[in-house]
């Protein structure tokens, strides 16, 4: 269990700006991300927790262990914090081979002087475990990316740290060592009982990995939990955007039905009926918070029904499953790729808002 | 025409151990200011420095009076060994260290902190110690530029001439460097001994920077 409130301040300097982190969070077994654009402190958070930046307030327990303490002084050097750390680059000893590479961890992890052929047992088990054993004799340079990575997973563990801290690990790998690397943290997680921190940018690793996901945005945590629950709902229009999925549209709140658990919104000249929206009033200016998927697009018939609202098409791109639709107003769908082609050479479309997916921040 | 080879093995000898202890000493000033906060530090990153730009004998005249038989280090040295250190040969390889250790502590400095600081986080967070983190991930990596920087510092030795003549003299067959060798031939009037003596050393510089630029590390290494 990890339990961190880490503030630290940097000064603006000659080409940075003034930038504070303040965050606080607990992280328990299983894998916690650490969601973010670059620059909003999630690296920075990782290099606290491993003892390379000092906080200037705050606390920092990894299971019973203080590893900081703001208010007492106690600043433990990251050599007795055993925290397994994956660097962006790997930070695979380029001068030693693999195996050298393990050796050196297993070498510095054993305290009292763990036999020679212990250590070497276990470096061999690491190195199987891992499927590095055909090229333990090999430096860094001379092999494949994925094996860096593997190998740099390895040498975290062989210590046996109280937890292992990740940063950007998928960051440069193609779309199959992705997956590669994604079974073998799941792995991992299935076998370690301690927690294990994920800094990502990348939504699709939230989910593939995340037990458990905070959004950071600018040095501050804005929304914590469930990959899945907060991008169903996300906690404000912040997080929404940082999520990057979602048609953000301005509307006021005409009017609120507690009986009918219904409400009426106005966009821009049109009504849409929604959910109740308990704690809102009329008169509310807010923001509909809706993703394209949820938005049925079909050619404009002339008339409008319930909830629909005409629009045009202003240009389309294509995605891997689908054909994400713009319209005017900045308002974005999906529709499949056979529906698409039937309707591509119509310039009037009609979205249909169902109510059920609206939520407004 | 008799040519007295001496100035050049004891320039050599001298080279060779103000080399030895620079790397020493220079190393460890290198890595006290690539990686420590202390109080004083950029005082001590000047005094490092300031050989480099004060003329060779106004420091000459320092090391004059620090080692001179009336200072306290002289006499304790003379205690210790016996006899004084100014006006022998090792009063000559301290100046030649004196001329030498700031260029090595500036590149290998540089070279310290040249290394991508992840190499060396990775190894803290495996339980390495600083030692261990030192000798085997920053030193190894560091390696070509450090030896690069002690050529350089090893020619550097070689052709020192100003604090040697004031600390170590310039007695023949004792104290009497190359450079001192070849100022005392040309003052003597003795042209031919001056012109091979100039030879040599020109040489042995051309060889020394060739290897210096070997060993610096390639730009797309």
């Amino acid at each position: 269990m990890i339990n961190a409130r880490i503030r630290k301040r940097f000064p603006a300097g000659p080409d940075s700006a003034e930038f504070s982190l303040d965050v606080e969070f607990r992280a328990a077994s299983g894998i916690t991300v650490l969601f973010g654009p670059s620059g909003s402190g999630k690296t920075m958070t990782l290099e606290a927790i491993a003892g390379f930046v000092k906080p200037d307030e705050g606390r920092i327990l990894l299971d019973d262990d203080i590893l900081f303490d703001g208010a007492s002084g106690v600043n433990l050097p990251p050599q007795v914090r055993r925290c397994g750390y994956v660097f962006q680059n790997y930070a695979l000893f380029p001068h030693m081979t693999l195996r050298q590479n393990l050796e050196f961890a297993a070498v510095c992890a054993s305290k009292q002087r763990r036999p020679r052929l212990e250590r070497h047992r276990k470096v061999n088990e690491m190195l199987e475990q891992f499927h590095l054993a055909e090229v333990a004799g090999r430096r860094p340079h001379e092999v494949s990316g994925g094996q860096k990575q593997r190998c740099s997973i390895a040498r975290a563990m062989i210590g046996a740290p109280k937890a292992l801290l990740l940063d950007e690990p998928a960051r440069g790998l193609d779309a199959p060592l992705r997956t590669e690397l994604y079974d073998v943290l799941r792995q991992l997680r299935s076998e370690f009982r301690s927690p294990i921190l994920l800094v990502t940018h990348d939504l699709e690793e939230c989910f593939a990995l995340g037990d458990e996901m905070l959004v950071l945005h600018e040095g501050r945590m804005v929304q914590r939990g469930a990959p899945r629950a907060v991008f169903d709902r996300p906690a404000n229009v912040e997080v929404a955007r940082l999520l990057g999925t979602f048609n953000l549209l301005p509307v006021e709140v005409l009017a609120l039905d507690p009986v009918q658990r219904t409400s009426r919104l106005r966009f821009q000249d049109r009504d849409l009926t929604g959910p109740y929206f308990p704690g809102r009033l009329k008169g509310d200016r807010v923001i509909l918070c809706v993703r394209p998927e949820e938005l049925a697009a079909t050619p404009w018939d002339g008339k409008p029904g319930p909830n629909q609202v005409p629009t045009e098409l202003v240009r389309y791109t294509e995605r891997p499953h689908a054909v994400r639709l713009e319209f005017t107003g900045e308002i974005f769908a999906e529709v499949t790729r056979a529906e698409f082609d039937k309707h591509k050479h119509n310039r009037e479309w009609v979205i249909e808002f169902p109510a059920q997916h609206l939520r407004i921040l | 025409m008799e040519i007295d080879w001496f100035p050049l093995w004891l320039s050599l000898r001298v080279a060779v151990l103000a080399t030895l202890v620079a790397l020493v000493i220079g190393l460890w000033l290198a890595y006290m200011l690539a990686n420590r906060e202390f109080r004083g530090k950029e005082l001590l990153d000047a005094a490092v420095t300031l050989p480099l730009v004060l003329p060779p004998t106004v420091l000459g005249y320092y090391l004059l009076v620090l080692l001179g038989r009336a200072s306290p280090f002289g006499k304790f040295y003379e205690w210790l060994f016996g006899a004084p250190l100014v006006f022998t040969w090792q009063a000559a390889v301290v100046a030649a260290l004196i001329h030498a250790t700031p260029l090595l502590v500036k590149s290998a400095r540089a070279a310290l902190e040249s290394v991508d600081k992840s190499y060396e986080r990775a190894a803290r967070t495996l339980g390495a110690s600083e030692w261990r983190v030192f000798f085997q991930v920053t030193l190894p990596l560091a390696n070509r530029s450090i030896l690069a920087a002690a050529v350089l510092a090893f020619a550097r030795s070689l052709g020192d001439f100003g604090i040697t003549i004031m600390i170590a003299g310039n007695i023949p067959g004792r104290t009497q460097t190359m450079s001192v060798a070849i100022y005392d031939a040309v003052e003597a009037g003795n042209g031919a001994m001056a012109r091979v003596l100039v030879l040599i050393v020109s040489a042995a510089a051309m060889f020394i920077l060739f290897l210096a630029n070997r060993l610096s590390p390639k730009q797309a290494a």
